[in-house]
């Protein structure tokens, strides 16, 4: 199993995360008084999900999830979107490991790393990836596309620090911390 | 159910279109909309917007199924268009080397570059929709997960789209079922609540649809762990089809148009079709 790649964990945890991503991305888009501008609760769970089961999960499901919702939604999906939500998902997952949330601890330390990893992590999917895909792919003007690459930076960095630290927290408090047992004497 | 008429997904039929391995359906969906996206010849992007209307009719489709996807993409569109223009109205000058002024207004002169330029866009993101949709609506899920790997992803890939198609539906309705919950609890989701009420409430649906799917994915992947999933290098497909002659037809006319694309390339020197030189 360990020659090709991904375990059978991963398997479903991208299947269910793709699905879990495809409906939160069609009913949880929160209208702000900003026009044109959605709080995506959707980013958040990519967060979660990244942090628990890593890089190559948070691509995967950063991809199939958003080129699904798209398809699903629309007909049509934007890959350059799509491949900056997966390197999202990506650069977030590669701070699991620094995360540890298995073993039930998200302190302030944990806060900290999981914040700057996503704040890098935005910055690179929605100033750097998207933008530069619309150009090629479509050919859009250059200053329409990065205006609204750093509207997302801002709008999905500020969504996944508050909503996404609680879910990581949560999540931790249900795992069982480690060393937390000890023996009898 | 909620809304659930505005998710796409198979609907069964007899058509043509339905007779064709999934396979062949996903080469020429992908061909074609790759054809459109490097494309911005016109001439093309009609030709491929005929073409995908006339399957449509084809396939026997109705207009009922697809109105309200229509509807939202068209509101996109024009919402997009727009974006383009404000933020950039002489983008269409500088592709098109030329400059022939509509309507004069300062920084919102309009220039028939311009409106070409827009229009191209707008051909170019509907033209392969019409396809796409078809594809959605004729192409069974564990089908099309197979034809993914017969393209060669590898098949656990192709698994989990096939169990993220499989699972939408029931994450769907536990989203409700939970959602019906919360708001018997007296938690307010619709428009009428403030803005940090509304995430409030939306968080209290989405914690325990998070928290019990990471429970099913525990019980799913030992189950498939039971059934050695994965310790083999390939696995066969419960639903593969073999291919017949329409299917090779078919996925020759789509290495054409790609074909097409290449050469309209050569002859505009770029993507673009320049009809104001």
């Amino acid at each position: 199993m360990k020659n090709t790649g991904l375990s059978v964990k991963n398997v479903v945890a991208i299947g269910i995360g793709s699905a879990i991503y495809v409906i939160l991305a069609r009913f949880t888009s929160i209208p702000t008084p900003i026009p044109n501008t959605n709080i995506e609760l959707v980013f958040p769970f990519l967060a979660l999900f990244a942090a628990i089961y890593g890089a190559k999960v948070g691509f995967i499901v950063g991809f199939i999830g958003h080129a699904l919702s798209d398809f699903i939604m629309y007909g049509q999906t934007w890959w350059s979107w799509v491949l900056a939500t997966a390197i999202l998902g990506w650069i977030i997952g590669l701070a699991a490991k620094q995360l540890d949330l298995k073993n039930g601890i998200f302190g302030l330390k944990q806060t900290i790393i999981f914040n700057i990893v996503q704040i890098i992590a935005n910055i690179i999917a929605w100033v750097v990836v998207a933008p530069i895909g619309d150009i090629i792919i479509y050919s859009e003007p250059a200053n329409k596309v990065f205006v609204q690459g750093i509207s997302a930076t801002l709008s999905n960095g500020l969504t996944i620090m508050i909503v996404g630290t609680l879910l990581l927290k949560a999540y931790a408090d249900t795992k069982i911390k480690k060393g937390s047992l000890r023996k009898e004497d | 159910m909620h809304d659930e008429s505005q998710i796409l997904g198979y609907q069964p039929g007899n058509s043509f279109i339905y007779q064709l391995n999934a396979t062949t359906k996903l080469v020429f969906m992908l061909l074609v909309s790759i054809a459109c996206m490097i494309t911005y010849d016109t001439r093309f992007l009609i030709a491929i917007c005929v073409l995908s209307i006339f399957l449509f009719k084809e396939a026997k489709i109705k207009w009922s199924q697809i109105s309200f996807i229509v509807k939202l993409i068209v509101a996109f569109m024009i919402l997009n268009l727009i974006f383009v223009f404000i933020f950039q109205p002489s983008y269409g000058e500088s592709i098109y080397y030329s400059k022939s002024i509509l309507i004069h207004a300062g920084y919102f002169t309009l220039t028939l570059q311009e409106v070409f330029y827009l229009f191209n866009l707008f051909l170019k993101y509907v033209c392969s929709i019409p396809i796409v949709l078809l594809f959605l609506l004729t192409t069974n899920p564990s089908q099309f997960a197979a034809s993914l790997n017969k393209i060669g992803i590898s098949y656990k890939i192709s698994y989990a789209v096939s169990l993220a198609l499989r699972y939408i539906p029931d994450i769907q309705n536990s989203y409700w079922d939970i959602s019906a919950a919360q708001q018997a609890r007296g938690i307010e989701l619709s428009k009428k609540a403030s803005l940090g009420k509304r995430i409030k409430g939306t968080l209290n649906i989405i914690m325990p649809l998070i928290f019990s799917s990471l429970e099913r994915i525990d019980a799913i992947s030992t189950a498939m762990q039971l059934r050695r999933f994965g310790s083999k290098k390939k696995r066969t497909w419960y639903v593969t089809q073999s291919f017949k002659k329409e299917d090779y037809l078919v996925m020759i006319a789509a290495v054409i148009l790609v074909l097409i694309v290449i050469v309209l390339w050569q002859l505009n020197h770029g993507r673009f079709y320049n009809p104001f030189i």
